[in-house]
């Protein structure tokens, strides 16, 4: 079998083939599988995920046979959560490493320009965690997500806001970033859908990196919102919050999947202050049925699979399934073969509609206690 | 707007610039001093909320459980560690390359910022810390839910800001090292001549700038507490941006340039928008550079033959 190289410019090629003499015997026997995302920087957290995710699957892979007699060996990229970073890493998971396959980015804004290299080669380009629609909105053939889509997660905490917290007076703040505004505009369309907007008291953005918020805390207080949703990460999300109590402000606190992290309790200083917060998130894969065997042996493995990594397992084995059942890597025979079967993975069956995005993908509300620790909101 | 909302905002923006101004004072005296722009002086300021958070826990794991008597220890050690770094970096990467193009210091400074973010982010982890809110007690004015309130951290960033400010100014205006300071200043090598070992006082200046940034990081590190490796980056932009508009080499003029700045954010935010408050602000920095191109307490600079 071949392997597709992907030269872009002449000193790509000089590179390329400098590397493959010396990796001759190597390269005959592996196929190499990129894992990018954040392995450094104020997300580096998730990249971990994806990548003890992507090992673990790739160690049960080869155990049992591997691809076609062939072994998976797999490469990390670090794109910290940076656009541009994300490109070059992308290039060079192409050049230098001859990636047939990745599993990545994690942030959306990383993630976009970033998959537009992937598909420019066509090669499959699987993301176990960046939920803007934007990502499967493009076109691009090779481009599968093995989560939901904020247009999916934004709604939910709409209906969450109205139907259950009643809400009288929404305010809505964003971190201007892609994601961060790309979930409150989602929000904000559902609660269109469902006449609530003109409940909506306040619509405004942060700025990434800051930590003080209080002059919009004040401006929150005064509108007398009953209910703050964030679009953004923990980051900005613990502070926001602190000020908010400090301030005496007891609205709601409602945000996405980018403030559901551990790590909130110590940027806010304290569990008190996030206590009683909801926020929407991916199903905790944890929980799925279907994957106790594999979180068990995550677990004898001294790794919690939590967030992302079983979404990373199972981006793993989709690649792998199809790359067996089409006994190839080229990125669109691959990609035509997952949007037309069912991969059975660690998160139960999965399918994927002409997009690239899934037909069924499970979001749940988690609620904060006040030991510092959430859980998930039964589903109905 | 009520008028309560309105104070609170005052309140929000004098603590805010306090902070920038506090930050800034390094900026300028290096500035002034050397003409030269110390983009490493916002990460040393990060770095003194790690050293504040560290000796903090490090004192209450030993026992400790006098809150003030913790927070003075705490912010003596942390002047005195955040100053020793920034001595050590004017000796390292700034001094060698004194008496080369006014551009080399300008880069070795983005190195050394460089570095101690790194250098951070690897040996304590790139997530966001946090200490818990330790002095709670909030004044409040007013009735219900119509109150404005000062927390007592907020009182103590703007007194001591307000303080250290003076206390450096009569520093400067009074002592002998202060002549011995505006001395270099207006001529390093007049001052030299004379007998001023100008070495020492650039780096008793680089000291002092230190120092001040590491009070301001023990009051935010008590006011937000929360931080991370990259907070100097954001903070250092603002409060470079505060010396410029007060006028750089200015001491009254960066404390004046922070409080502006500070006010000017939280006024925009409360009552236009909070997308286009640092829009709102660069803004204001450029008209009053149109006008007033030393800043607004800059001398305007003459030209030595």
């Amino acid at each position: 079998m071949d392997f597709p190289s992907f030269p872009r410019g002449l000193l790509a090629m000089v590179l390329a083939g400098g590397l493959s003499l010396s990796g001759l015997a190597g390269a005959a026997e592996t196929i190499k599988i990129g894992v990018a995302g954040p392995m450094t920087g104020g997300n580096a957290a998730f990249g971990e995920q994806f990548w003890n995710g992507a090992t673990q699957a790739a160690e049960a892979i080869n155990a049992a046979g591997g691809i076609n007699g062939k072994q998976i060996e797999l490469v990390k990229g670090d794109d910290a959560c940076e656009p541009k970073q994300a490109v070059a890493v992308a290039n060079r998971l192409l050049d230098q490493d001859k990636a047939t396959a990745v599993i990545g980015h994690f942030c959306s804004s990383s993630t976009i320009p970033a998959s537009e290299v992937y598909a420019d080669a066509s090669v499959l380009v699987i993301t176990p965690g960046s939920t803007n629609p934007k990502v499967t909105e493009r076109g691009l053939p090779t481009v599968f997500r093995m989560c939901g889509r904020d247009d999916q997660q934004g709604p939910m905490a709409a209906d969450f806001i109205v139907n259950k917290l009643k809400a009288k007076k929404i305010a809505v703040v964003h971190d201007k970033d892609t994601y961060g505004q790309g979930i409150a505009d989602a929000m904000r369309a559902r609660l269109k859908e469902l006449k609530a907007d003109k409940k909506e008291v306040l619509y405004e953005g942060l700025t990434r990196g800051e930590k003080d918020f209080n002059p919009l805390v004040t401006k929150i207080k005064g509108s007398g919102a009953d209910v703050v949703y964030f679009g953004g990460l923990y980051n900005e999300a613990g502070p926001l919050l602190r000020q908010l109590r400090d301030q005496g402000v007891k609205a709601t606190f409602v945000s996405g999947d980018g403030s559901l992290d551990p790590a909130i309790v110590a940027a806010a200083g304290g569990p008190k202050f996030i206590e009683g917060s909801y926020m929407t998130s991916v199903r905790e894969a944890r929980n799925i049925p279907a994957a106790q065997k594999v979180v068990a042996k995550f677990k004898a493995a001294g790794i919690d699979p939590a967030g992302y990594t079983l979404y990373s397992y199972a981006s793993l084995q989709s690649i792998a399934e199809a790359m067996k059942a089409t006994k190839s890597t080229d990125g669109k025979k691959l990609a035509d073969w997952l949007k037309s079967h069912t991969v059975t993975t660690v998160l139960g069956p999965k399918k994927w509609d002409a997009k690239g995005d899934l037909k069924e993908s499970g979001f749940s509300i988690y609620v904060w206690g006040a030991d510092g620790n959430y859980k998930e909101m039964a589903q109905k | 707007m009520d008028w309560h909302i309105l104070a609170q905002q005052l309140v929000n923006g004098l603590t805010l610039g306090s902070i920038y101004g506090l930050i800034a004072i390094g900026y300028t005296m290096v500035y002034g001093i050397i003409g030269m722009i110390n983009f490493a002086h916002g990460d040393v300021y990060m770095l003194s909320a790690y050293v504040t958070a560290i000796s903090l826990a490090t004192l209450f794991s030993f026992g400790l459980d006098s809150l003030p008597f913790a927070l003075l220890v705490t912010l003596v050690m942390t002047m005195v560690i955040t100053a020793a770094y920034g001595w050590t970096i004017e000796r390292i990467a700034y001094r060698p390359l004194r008496g080369s193009t006014r551009l080399a210091p300008l880069i070795s400074a983005i190195g050394v910022s460089l570095v101690l973010q790194n250098g951070v982010q690897l040996s304590q982890g790139a997530r966001t810390q946090g200490v818990p809110s330790l002095i709670p007690t909030t004044l409040r004015f007013g009735e219900g839910d119509d109150f404005v309130q000062i927390t007592l951290v907020q009182l103590m960033i703007i007194v001591i800001s307000l303080s250290s400010m003076a206390a450096l100014t009569w520093l400067i205006q009074r002592t002998s090292l202060g002549r011995q300071c505006r001395a270099t200043q207006q001529d390093r090598r007049m001052a030299a001549i004379l007998g001023i070992n100008t070495d020492r006082i650039i780096s008793s200046v680089f000291i002092i700038g230190a120092a001040m940034a590491a009070i301001a990081g023990v009051l935010v590190t008590l006011n937000y507490g929360s931080f991370d490796f990259n907070i100097g980056f954001v903070t250092g932009i603002k409060a470079f941006t505060a010396a410029v508009l007060g006028g750089i080499g200015s001491l009254p003029g960066a404390m004046l340039g922070g409080l502006i700045l500070g006010l000017a954010e939280a006024l925009f935010s409360g009552m236009v928008n909070t997308d286009y408050k640092d829009v709102f602000a660069f803004s204001l920095l450029v008209l009053v550079l149109i006008f007033r191109p030393t800043g607004l307490l800059g001398k305007p600079e003459v030209e030595k033959v």
